[in-house]
C-alpha cells in the first residue's frame, strides 16, 4: 500500500485540477480514483458519503462534493482551490475544443472516437459504482439502500424523492438497532 | 459586448442553479426549454450540437451552460453562466457543509454517512446504466462499455488506458465497416 499523499493547499488543488482535466464522461469516476484509491485521503465509505450529500443538493454533484470537502481542510480557501480546479482547466480545453469542433465533427474518424470514449465514460461510472459497493459494509440494510436507489432511478422515479424516502427509513432502522 | 443579454443570461442560470435537483443532466432539458423555446437564444439543433461538445470535453456535465453562455455572448458569458448556474448551489453546498461537519461528532451524522454511502452508490450504478441505454448504439459500443466497467473494477491502471482504447477500438471497427 502506497502511502497518503500529503494534505497541503497545492497537492490538493492539483488532485482536483486532475479530476477536471480527466473526467471524460463526468468526473465522478475520477473523483473517487483520485481521492481515495491515489491520494487516499478518503476512505470509501467517506467519498460515498460526500457524493451522497453532493447528490441530494441541487447543482453538480462532483462540484458540491468538492466545495464540501475543501473547506473541511482548508476553509473557504480550499473550497475555491476544489472549485478552481475542477472547473477551471475543463473550461479552458472547451473553449479550445469549441473553436475546432466544427472543422472536425464530421470526420468519421472523430465520430468514431466520440462515440467509443462515451461508451467507455459510462463504462467507468459502472465500473465506479461497483467498486464503491465493494468498499462498503456487507449487511443487509446497506445492500437494500443500494438497490433501493439503484432500481427506482432505472424505473425514472424523481431522484430527490427516492432519496428522501430512503435516507429516514434506514435511519430510523439505525437508531432502533442502536437503542437495543 | 451585448449587455442586456449577458444579465439576462445570468438571471436565467441564477433561476436554474437551485433547480438542478439530480445533478447536470437532470437540468439539462430545463435549460433547453429556457435557451430554445422561451427566449429564442438558438435552435434546438445549435443546442444539440452544443450539448454533443459537451459531452466530448472533460470536466463536470452542467459546462453545457458554460458553452451557451460562450455562444451567446462570447467570454464573459461564458463566466457569467458558469457562476450564476454554479453560485448559489456552491454555497447551499459550502453551508450545508459547515453544518454537518459541526455536527460530525454527533451519532447520527455518523449514522446518516452510513445510510448516505449506499444510496449514493446505487444512485451513481444506476446513472451509468442510464447513460448507457442512451449512448450505447450497437452491440459493439455495449461491449466497450462492459469492459470498461470490468477494467475499473478489476485493476488499478488510469482509466485513461480504456478511454484511448475504446476511441481507437470504434474508430478501427467503423473503418472496417461495422456498426459501432
Amino acid at each position: 500500500m502506497t502511502p497518503a499523499t500529503p494534505l497541503t493547499r497545492l497537492t490538493f488543488f492539483l488532485a482536483f485540477l486532475k479530476i477536471g482535466m480527466f473526467g471524460f464522461g463526468g468526473v465522478a469516476p475520477w473523483a473517487r480514483r483520485v481521492l481515495v484509491e491515489e491520494r487516499r485521503w478518503l476512505t470509501d465509505e467517506e467519498f460515498a458519503a460526500l457524493m451522497g450529500i453532493g447528490q441530494i443538493l441541487p447543482g453538480a454533484n462532483v462540484v458540491n462534493a468538492s466545495v464540501i470537502l475543501g473547506d473541511r481542510y482548508f476553509g473557504p480557501v480550499g473550497s475555491l482551490l476544489a472549485f478552481g480546479g475542477i472547473m477551471g482547466a475543463p473550461l479552458v480545453v472547451l473553449i479550445g475544443i469549441v473553436s475546432v469542433y466544427d472543422r472536425f465533427e464530421t470526420l468519421p474518424d472523430v465520430q468514431a472516437a466520440l462515440a467509443g470514449m462515451a461508451a467507455a465514460g459510462c463504462g467507468m461510472v459502472i465500473g465506479t459504482g461497483l467498486k464503491m459497493a465493494a468498499g462498503l459494509r456487507r449487511d443487509v440494510l446497506t445492500i437494500a439502500l443500494g438497490l433501493g436507489a439503484l432500481v427506482p432511478v432505472l424505473l425514472k422515479a424523481p431522484l430527490l424523492l427516492i432519496v428522501l424516502v430512503l435516507a429516514p427509513i434506514g435511519l430510523g432502522i439505525k437508531w432502533r438497532k442502536r437503542a437495543r | 459586448m451585448n449587455a442586456p443579454l449577458l444579465a439576462k443570461v445570468g438571471v436565467t442560470f441564477l433561476q436554474l442553479s437551485l433547480l438542478a435537483v439530480g445533478g447536470a443532466n437532470a437540468v439539462i432539458p430545463e435549460v433547453r426549454r429556457a435557451v430554445v423555446v422561451r427566449y429564442h437564444w438558438m435552435s434546438d439543433e445549435t443546442f444539440t450540437h452544443l450539448f454533443a461538445i459537451a459531452q466530448s470535453a472533460p470536466g463536470p456535465n452542467v459546462m453545457i451552460v458554460s458553452l451557451v453562455g460562450w455562444r451567446l455572448v462570447g467570454l464573459a458569458g461564458l463566466l457569467v453562466a458558469t457562476i450564476a448556474m454554479l453560485g448559489p448551489s456552491c454555497l447551499l453546498a459550502f453551508g450545508v457543509g459547515r453544518v454537518w461537519s459541526r455536527w460530525s461528532h454527533a451519532p447520527v451524522v455518523g449514522m446518516l454517512q452510513q445510510v448516505l454511502a449506499p444510496i449514493a452508490v446505487g444512485l451513481i450504478a444506476a446513472s451509468g446504466l442510464i447513460l448507457a441505454r442512451a449512448a450505447d448504439a450497437s452491440i459493439a459500443a455495449g461491449t466497450v462499455t462492459a469492459l470498461v466497467a470490468a477494467f475499473v473494477l478489476f485493476t488499478k491502471r488510469s482509466p485513461m488506458w480504456a478511454l484511448a482504447a475504446a476511441a481507437i477500438g470504434a474508430i478501427m471497427l467503423r473503418r472496417m465497416g461495422m456498426p459501432f
